[in-house]
This record gives C-alpha cells, structure tokens and sequence, in this order.
C-alpha cells in the first residue's frame, strides 16, 4: 500500500486524471452521499454517486407491523414534507380497502399536502442558496418555514413524525382558527418570497452560478424517469396532480410552471413559481371546506370511540381486535402516486389479506434524481457540483430508506 | 387521464397475444405477465409503438412470494406521458434461476433500480452495464428484502477497506 500511495503522489497531475472521494461526510452536501469523482484539473470528467448511507430497512420493517403501523415509519422517508409521504401511503391502502373519505377529510389533506410542498421548496431552495453564499435568503425561507411548521404543529401535535393519517381519515381535524392562521402565515411567506425573489432572481453572481448548469434534455430526463420539478424544468409540463388527480385535486384552478432550458436555473424558477400555485391551491381549499366528519366510521377500519371501549365489550374486543391483529385489508396491490416536493411518490403496496404488508415498496423520486446526478455532473466544474446536487434536493431517509 | 385500464389490457391483448401469459384489472391498475423469453422485445414494443407510448420506466422492484413457484416477480411499472396511462408489467422468476433481462438499454431509470432488486432480492439483471450493490455494502451477505431473511439477522464485521482503493470499481 506505501508503495501504491508513492506512486500516485508521483504521477503528473497534468497527464493524468485525478481521482477524488467527495464525502460521504461534507460539509457542503447535506445529507450522507459520495461522490466519486474524476476530474480533469477542475472539470468533472466522470462521477460515481454512491447512496445507501442511511439505510434503515424501511420496507423490510413495513412487512413486520400492522398497517397503521406503517404510517410512522412514512414520515421518516421524506422528513421535510411528511404530510405528502402519509397520504401517499394511506390512499394506496384506502384504494385497496375500496374506503371513500369525507369530503372534509379530503380538503384537509389537501391543504396539509400543499403547506408540506412549500415547506419542502422552502428548505430546498434556502439550502441551495446558502451554500452559494446567499446566507439572507436562507434564514428568510427558513423563517418562512418555521410559520408553516407552526401550523403543523398546531394541527398535527408534532413538527416532523407527523403520522397525521388513517385509514379512511386524519387523526385531528382543524382547529376554529387554524384557517384563519394558515391565510395569515400565507401572507407572511408572500411577503418573504418577495424578498428572497429580488434578492437571488435577478442576482448576476446567483444567475451565473446556476444557468447553464447541470442541464438535462426533456428525452434524457424521461429516459432517467424524472418526475416533479427536475422534470418540469427540463419542459415537460407533468404533474400527478394535474394528470392523475387525488383527493379532488381536479377541483382546483393551478398552474404547471414548466422551464425551458433544464438547468439548475429553471429548476430554482420552477420551485419558486410552483409555492405561489401551492398558495393559489390553499387558498381555494380554505374557502370551499366543507362542515362534517374528518374520518369515515367503518368498524373494520377505524377504531372505537374511547368511551365505548371503556363501558362496552363489543367496543373493547373490536378495539384490541384492530391494534392486535390489524385492519384486514383486502388482497390485491395497487400502485398510487402522488405529487410529492421532490416529484411522483409512489406507493406499490401488496396485501395478503392478513392484518399486515405483504410488500410495501415505495417509489423514491430523489432516487432516480440521484441517478440522473452523475450524468448531470458530466463537464461541470468541481464548484458546481454542490449547486447541481443541491437542486436535486436529495433527502436521505426517502432516497437510501 | 388516458384509457381506462380495461381497455388498455385489450388493446395489449390484442397486440401481444400469447406472449401476455395473463391480464387482470385491479382497483383500476393494470396488470400484464409476460414470460421472460419475451420480455425484451415486449418491453420495446410498449415503449416505441405509439399507441402504448410507454416512455417512462416509473418503477422496478420485485415481490418475494416464498412458498409458491415460481417464487418471485420482478414488478416493472411503466408511465406514459404522452398518452397518460400506467401499466404494471410482471416476469415471474423461478428461485434456482434467478434472472431477467436487464432494461438499462431501453430506459436509463432502471440502472439502479436494477441494482437495487439485484441487491435486495438477488436477482441478477442479465446486460446490467454495472451490477453491484446499492444501498447495501459489498460485503453484505445475503439478500434482505427475500421473505426468509430474519429481521433480526446479525451481519459479520467486515475489515477495514483500503482507502486508495475504495471508490471506482466499474
């Protein structure tokens, strides 16, 4: 091995292609990640991306619990945007129940999905920029964020581990002045947007760092499987939302904003425009939500009200019945997507009909985006390395799972 | 949305006939078997042919059913966007001879998606341009989503690598 390391020290860094390790611990990459780089002098000729750093085993670890089981280890794939990743899990397990939800239920979970999308945009975008020296602009989205989490917080008990669905509902319906706080927070995430627009959109130093960077062709992205604002940007105007509709998002007037060119830069006006269209959803959905139930009543699925439990024995069995053994939902799988931040979620989930996943396999988007990476990276320079993988927006625990 | 998934299974019917082993509705998903002689050229005429126009290789992953024969199933979900419909293509693959064709050179999206089955099912992707392990180490032993590895499994310590030759193995 001394013998190996003298003769690398000792090859001409001119004539030969240098080979260096980025990660998998660096401070300019948030998240656990190396790169495998080859560079000529400063420019990327070739680069290995190798994930896995956070493997927990999430879909082993679905099949050993019941089905509400499940849904805590969902919040911890994308822990930006947990909202989006509970009802991705659950619609594809009320799919297989054949469980229609309120009305009610189904307008929450869009409002909740879309605060969760600008809270992703939000922590995307402000990383983005801080490590290109836009400190400003990060604590502003950062503050923009913490509102929203407020909110969250204030809905859901918690800030992260969330587990806000069930089958055929959400566990808290919205206080009487949650609405009026989530129009107020709005108003404060436009204002801030704002600044952080006239701070970076038209910034040269910001401009000349990200266009023309890590460009990708609309065919190239499709062929990786590129889904949401990676997709977007490069063109191609999909969106799960708008092409497979969910939980009646084909009642809500948005747009898909689309860039043209495939770089870092449209992906950055992608995501900006995409959290004004977010807003435009809330707001509708605020406006039109309905009065009623937050959760369906069916025995097989949802659990007993509390006093029943208490002074009642059918309630007492039926209750321990559904923590013990697990709602029986039917044989069959199905695949749901659903628009997560980072693109199409998939869920392809397999029943046996027994109280448990047979098979829970979630399709990743920053996955197939870190795939595409290293094609990305090809011909750019070691300083764009961080903004490219920045605006992938790889979140660990939903990549590695 | 574009066809139903009815008539999306005959229109897949009527195109591959007996090289679809079976085809069934489920919860509006459509599902195709396909035998795995076939699969290549199946997989190309889904993707080319203009009225499937399956350009989108949304997901690939495989289902473990321990017990039964042929034991797995690699899982293949296709989108497409230009005529806004999905199907689910399945290959059944028998447990002593695990392998299927490997689709990198029709879709760039199931690299390492193929590296990730091969790593958590041990299905060899046959054509693979880079075979190895994905979230797991290369020294990990056995497959970890396959029904009989226990959970609670212990792995053995591996030696410690040699830094200068750690990183590119292609």
């Amino acid at each position: 091995m001394a013998e190996d390391l003298a003769l690398r020290t000792e090859m001409d860094p001119l004539e030969e292609l240098m080979e260096l390790q980025m990660g998998p611990s660096h401070p300019a990459t948030h998240g656990t990640i190396k790169f495998n780089l080859k560079l000529d002098g400063e420019v990327v000729i070739a680069c290995d991306v190798e994930v896995g750093y956070l493997h927990r085993g999430f879909e082993k670890m679905c099949e050993q619990g019941t089905w509400t089981q499940a849904i805590p280890y969902t919040d911890r794939l994308n822990y930006v945007s947990p909202l989006i990743n509970n009802v991705g899990f659950i619609l594809a397990v009320e799919r297989l129940c054949g469980v229609e939800v309120p009305p009610r239920c189904q307008v929450i979970r869009v409002i909740m999905s879309e605060v969760s999308r600008i809270c992703d945009h939000l922590t995307c975008l402000g990383m983005a920029s801080q490590e290109l020296g836009a400190m400003t602009v990060a604590f502003l989205m950062i503050e923009g964020r913490e509102l929203l989490w407020d909110i969250i917080e204030a809905v859901t008990g918690a800030r992260v581990t969330i587990s806000y669905t069930r089958i055929g509902g959400v566990t808290h319906d919205f206080t009487h002045d949650t609405p009026d706080r989530i129009r107020s927070a709005l108003t404060h995430v436009r204002a801030l947007l704002d600044d952080c627009d006239k701070l970076l959109t038209r910034n040269r130093i910001f401009y000349d760092r990200m266009a023309g960077i890590g460009a990708m062709s609309a065919a190239d992205a499709i062929s990786h499987g590129l889904t949401g604002p990676l997709l977007r940007a490069s063109g191609v105007p999909y969106d799960v939302r708008k092409a497979q509709p969910y939980s009646g998002y084909e009642r809500y007037d948005f747009e898909v904003p689309v860039g043209t060119q495939g770089d870092n830069y449209d992906r950055f006006l992608v995501r900006m425009n995409e959290m004004e269209q977010s807003m435009r959803i809330i707001e509708q959905a605020l406006r039109g939500l309905p009065d009623g139930p937050v959760s369906i009543t069916d025995p097989r699925f949802v659990l007993p009200e509390k006093h029943e439990v208490y002074n009642n024995i059918e309630g007492l069995m039926h209750h321990f019945k559904l923590i013990m053994e697990g709602a029986k939902v039917p044989p069959g799988e199905v695949y749901q997507a659903v628009e997560g931040g980072n693109g199409e979620l998939g869920f392809y989930v397999v029943s046996d009909g027994s109280g448990r996943p047979y098979r829970c396999r979630v399709r990743p988007p920053c996955f197939y985006g870190m795939a595409a990476l290293g094609e990305m990276m090809r011909g750019i320079m070691v300083a764009d390395i961080v903004p490219t993988f920045g605006m992938i927006n790889m979140i660990g625990g939903e990549c590695d799972r | 949305m574009g066809l139903s998934a009815d008539d999306l299974l005959a229109r897949l019917r009527e195109a591959f006939g007996e090289r679809i082993v079976d085809a069934h509705q489920h919860c509006g998903d459509a599902t195709v078997v396909i035998p795995r002689d076939a699969a290549l050229e199946v997989f190309q005429a889904l993707r080319d042919r203009p009225e499937f126009g399956f350009d989108m290789l949304v997901d690939l992953t495989a289902v473990d059913y321990l017990g039964q024969a042929p034991r797995f199933e690699v899982v293949t979900h296709l989108h497409s966007l230009s005529n806004n419909h999905r199907v689910r293509v399945k290959v059944r693959v028998p447990e002593d001879d695990a392998w299927v064709h490997s689709l990198v050179p029709l879709w760039k999206s199931a690299n390492w998606a193929e590296r990730e089955c091969w790593d958590m099912f041990g299905i060899r992707f046959v054509g693979h341009p880079d075979p190895r392990r994905i979230l797991m180490y290369e020294e990990f032993v056995g497959h970890p989503l396959r029904k009989d590895y226990p959970v609670e499994k212990r792995q053995p310590l591996t030696e410690e690598r040699d830094p200068i030759e750690v990183g590119w193995k292609v």
